[in-house]
């Protein structure tokens, strides 16, 4: 299997709700609406969706309430049978999968993490972690010494013995985290996992999320309906709304050139400057001078404001981690991005 | 108790102008009922001829499934016969034995002794629920060997002590089937429905057939009649158990027996342990009641000493069902609340592990003191503190005081001369045609057309098969009891409702009430008023008050605080604010004790047949002795119609009002 094989292949992918899906799905004539199928009785939890998944890669899938995604996430992990289309996991068709099949590849590759942290009441921190474990069959030892160690990784070091009701919001979703991690999963599903935590314990919870990533470089399908969030994570960002992906792309193209009306409505409000990088911006080099101190690519366009409004020159160069410069900025375009001009 | 399951039916919306058909309905009625001085004496009664032979018809029923032992043609019988002498006797003889000390196969030991019991109670029940219910644990099995009823205690202890966990396991397994195959919940919903109305007497008989008498019957019908909650809780639970659990049981990799046993089961816990909780309750009711068929124990002696009027003993005896009742209910309760605790790291096991070594250590040592010390062993007939015959004359010395004498006596006879008897001769004097039209009336009033057409069925049926005017004076009895204690419950739920406090006390009596096994409301009734027909009333009157108060109190309580203070600052009295806003408001719960009430009076009605009555019950009872199933379930099942003629009707009436006033 080579490596740039995405993980994850969906191809034109559908989800019914109604009573008979697969005959209406057959019969229904293509580029029919949301609204036109459910005037027929039918709710389209996903309709027609095609997006690959790279390793490594971090796709967060951003939308309102009822906009589809955390249905699109459940099939992705087979707890709901599409109705349409093929998922491929690393080169396999998983609505093939007999029950075996499947329960082997949840037990493998998968990890799943819930909004509402979806944690056995009955049992301890350590047993909740060492749950997936002990289903496939762990021996006693080796699945609490794994736990202990997710246990640790996430910081609740201390708590094993705790019943989940005894922690804090933040703390059970820890709880959640490292029991998506104790079979050591390659693909990683968040559904909305900070979504019913605090302001402050999110943005802690984000940056810790940002640590364990840094760290383990999942292939990570990320649920979100906070628009920051999204930019702040993704690798990638699918925006979604009525089952269909209406973007996706990397957080500076969405911000920079919406595809449609209602990406940009929600794009409005967001301070691009926070958002793009300066790498985004690059043009070759085309001659223009490239003396004098670069600014950094993966600086984001608000870390270089003083210094793109000091620097007088109309180019200027762009420089990679290493130093090296790779070509150059227009001044006016990142003022422009700053300012939110033109 | 019966606990009423609520096969409530959406009320459709009425086709034809709802009062019209409701007038043609009851002018049809009265006018039937004003004729019939002219009437044929077809359309007073359903003449004899016209009656099919129900009884006979199932006679042959069961003849048939029953399989004949003699000839050895195989049925169900073979099988009932078989587990009944088999793996029950077995476990009843091993409960028996080290309860009681039947010295019945399979025989292991001595009895334990009733010290070591208690300690063990005790330590449960501080483990359970703290000191409080240590006190209630050990206290209850000292008194029970302290007033000398250790021996029938335990005797009816031994046998619950194997029906209700066979209940606990046959209605977890038939939830279980119920929220995994809709077919199977649609199939035995109706079946709960009519097994939660039929009266005990019709569970008693078929086990004493098909499965001997003795323990084994007695266990048998308890199961039976205590199961039918455990399933519809179990359902119940399973199906509450939140998406994301299940979600993240699927992508631990749980194979289906994995998600059964270790996601959905003890993510159900609290409901099926409220099952728990219904499944003891239930079998207490019913093993106690199992004395009509012989069964030895509380509720045996119960039935011995009332019926020679010894009622010290029987106050007694009373006092030692409700005290098991009460601790019984208690820490069944308690485990449901009762939620795991974690221990510091590096605790010691003994620590750990301290309540089960302080049982262990306490049973030891009771034990060994009861070899040396008799009276931990058990206490003699001579050391019992029983006051029997003095509590028997402090009672008889009361009623004989001139004033109770009169009291009681003038209560006696209004209520008979002026309201019971008269009541029960116009119900009675109704041609059967125009009753059924009434009663059709009522539904379709209430309920609208799906329960109006089932009162029409039912009575009908009620009608068909002969036992007409019992029938009526069954209902005669449920009706003036229910109408009784709705004078005395609401007005008391409403003194009740306006103050926290009172609520709080009223409804901890009523609770606990509503855990006494049915057959302890006679004793109040009996020793006040003899063996009489008021008796009758007044004891469903004591039994039905229960749930009226406390739905009462319950419905005025749930009434949004906004509303109360809106009425406040619209310059309401306080008899506006109770008439215009807080009874309106809960009528639907109101309507649910209402219909509990009616359900619980023809429970107890079936029970008072012991005292005395003329009605369905007194042939139920009759049918004991002998071998009639046929009979015995076409009694029962006439008792089953009318109960729920009524439970539709107004369920669907409370139903339909919640949802209209928006609390559904």
């Amino acid at each position: 299997m080579s490596t740039d094989q995405p993980v994850i292949s969906c191809r034109n992918i559908w989800k019914l709700f109604g009573p008979d899906p697969r005959a209406y799905l057959a019969a229904m004539t293509p580029g029919r609406s949301y609204d036109e199928i459910r005037a027929d009785g039918y709710i389209a939890g996903v309709k027609d969706v095609t997006v690959d998944v790279a390793r490594g890669e971090m796709l967060v899938i951003m939308g309102l309430s009822g906009s589809g995604k955390s249905t699109l996430v459940r099939c992705l992990s087979r707890l709901h049978d599409i109705t349409g289309g093929t998922i491929e996991v690393e080169g396999q068709d998983i609505m093939a999968l007999a029950e075996k099949d499947l329960i082997e590849l949840r037990r493998s590759k998968m990890g799943m993490v819930f909004q509402s942290f979806g944690l056995l009441p009955h049992r301890t921190v350590l047993d909740n972690v060492a749950f997936p474990l002990e289903m496939r069959g762990q021996d006693k030892h080796a699945r609490r010494a794994r736990a202990m160690e997710v246990i640790e990784l996430v910081g609740l070091g201390g708590r094993e013995e705790y019943f989940p009701r005894e922690l804090s919001g933040g703390q059970q979703q820890r709880v959640g985290i490292a029991r998506s991690l104790a079979i050591e999963p390659d693909i990683w599903f968040l559904d909305e996992p900070f979504s019913a935590l605090d302001p402050l314990i999110r943005r802690e919870m984000q940056d810790e999320f940002l640590r364990l990533q840094g760290m383990l470089g999942k292939t990570i399908v990320f649920i979100t309906h906070d628009f920051d969030e999204a930019l702040r994570l993704a690798d990638r960002i699918a925006i979604m709304k009525d089952g269909a992906i209406e973007q996706c792309d990397t957080p500076d193209r969405i911000v920079l050139d919406p595809q449609t009306e209602y990406v940009r409505k929600f794009t409005e409000d967001i301070d691009k400057a926070r958002v793009v990088h300066a790498g985004t911006l690059l043009t070759p080099v085309n001659g223009h001078a490239v003396d004098g101190p670069p600014v950094a690519a993966h600086e984001t366009i608000q870390k270089l404001a003083r210094q793109l409004v000091n620097d007088e020159r109309a180019h200027l160069p762009v420089a990679d981690k290493s130093g090296k410069v790779i070509g150059v900025i227009e001044r006016q375009k990142a003022l422009d991005v700053l300012l939110g001009g033109a | 108790m019966a606990d009423i399951a609520t096969t409530a039916l959406p009320s459709q919306p009425s086709s034809p102008p709802r009062d019209r058909v409701l007038q043609v309905l009851l002018v049809a009625a009265v006018v039937l009922t004003a004729l019939k001085p002219v009437l044929p004496d077809m359309l007073i009664r359903l003449p004899e001829a016209w009656i099919p032979p129900f009884a006979a018809w199932l006679d042959a029923f069961f003849e048939f499934i029953k399989g004949d032992p003699a000839t050895g043609r195989f049925g169900l019988m073979t099988l009932t016969r078989w587990f009944a002498e088999g793996p029950l006797d077995f476990l009843l003889g091993f409960t028996a034995n080290l309860l009681e000390g039947k010295y019945r196969w399979p025989f292991l030991s001595d009895p334990i002794p009733w010290s070591a019991v208690a300690v063990v109670g005790a330590v449960l029940g501080y483990y359970l629920g703290g000191w409080k219910m240590a006190l209630l644990a050990g206290g209850t099995f000292v008194w029970t060997a302290a007033m000398g009823q250790w021996e029938i205690t335990m005797e009816t202890l031994s046998v619950l002590a194997v029906a209700a966990p066979l209940g606990f396991l046959i209605g977890l397994v038939m939830g279980i089937a119920a929220w995994k195959w809709k077919a199977f919940d649609t199939a035995i919903k109706p079946a709960l429905a009519v097994m939660q109305t039929l009266p005990f007497y019709t569970y008693l008989l078929p086990a004493v057939i098909f499965f001997k008498v003795g323990p084994t019957a007695g266990a048998i019908a308890t199961t039976i009649y205590a199961t039918p909650p455990m399933i519809l809780m179990t359902a119940l639970g399973l199906k509450k158990v939140s998406p994301e659990i299940i979600e993240a049981g699927k992508m631990s990799g749980c194979t289906r027996w994995q998600m059964l046993t270790k996601v959905y089961i003890p993510s159900a816990r609290t409901e099926i342990l409220v099952g728990v909780n219904q499944v003891i309750m239930l079998s207490l009711a019913m093993v106690v009641l199992t004395a009509f068929i012989g069964m030895p124990g509380l509720g045996g002696k119960l039935l011995a000493m009332m019926n020679s009027f010894k009622l010290g003993r029987s106050f007694e005896i009373g006092v030692t069902i409700v005290l098991v009742a009460i601790m019984l209910d208690q820490m069944s309760k308690a485990w449901v609340h009762k939620l795991p605790q974690h221990h510091e790291k590096g605790t010691l096991w003994y620590i750990r592990h301290k309540y089960l070594l302080a049982g262990v250590v306490g049973f030891v040592f009771f034990f060994v003191l009861a070899q040396f010390v008799e009276y931990f062993n058990e206490v003699g007939r001579r050391q019992s503190l029983s006051m029997g015959r003095e509590i028997d004359d402090v009672i008889k010395g009361f009623l004989n005081i001139d004033a109770v004498q009169a009291t009681t006596g003038f209560i006696r006879y209004i209520l008979n001369v002026w309201v019971l008897v008269p009541f029960r001769d116009a119900l009675l004097w109704v041609p059967t045609p125009a009753f059924i039209l009434f009663m059709i009336a009522f539904a379709y009033a209430l309920g609208g057309k799906r329960p109006a057409i089932y009162a029409g069925v039912f009575f009908g049926l009620v009608a068909l098969t002969g036992w007409w005017d019992r029938a009526i004076i069954t209902l005669y009895s449920v009706i003036s009891a229910v109408f009784i204690s709705t004078l005395i419950g609401i007005p008391l739920g409403i003194f009740a409702a306006r103050s926290e406090k009172w609520a709080n006390r009223i409804l901890l009596v009523c609770d606990t009430a509503q855990t006494f096994p049915s057959f302890i409301y006679l004793l109040p009734a009996i020793m006040l008023f003899g063996i009489t027909d008021t008796t009758v009333v007044l004891s469903i009157v004591i039994f039905t008050t229960v749930p009226l108060t406390r739905y009462t109190i319950e419905g005025l309580r749930a009434v949004p605080i906004e509303m109360s203070e809106a009425a406040d600052m619209s310059g309401c009295t306080r008899w506006q604010k109770l008439t215009s806003v807080q009874l309106p408001l809960a009528m639907p719960t109101l309507a649910i004790g209402f219909n509990q009430a009616i359900m619980f009076a023809f429970f107890m009605v079936i029970i008072a047949a012991f005292i005395g009555t003329q009605d369905l019950g007194q042939e139920l009872q009759r049918t004991l002795a002998g071998t009639d199933l046929g009979k015995n379930f076409v009694l029962g099942i006439n008792v089953s119609l009318m109960a729920l003629t009524f439970d539709l009707a107004i369920m669907s009436w409370a139903n339909r009002r919640r949802k209209a006033l928006g609390l559904a």
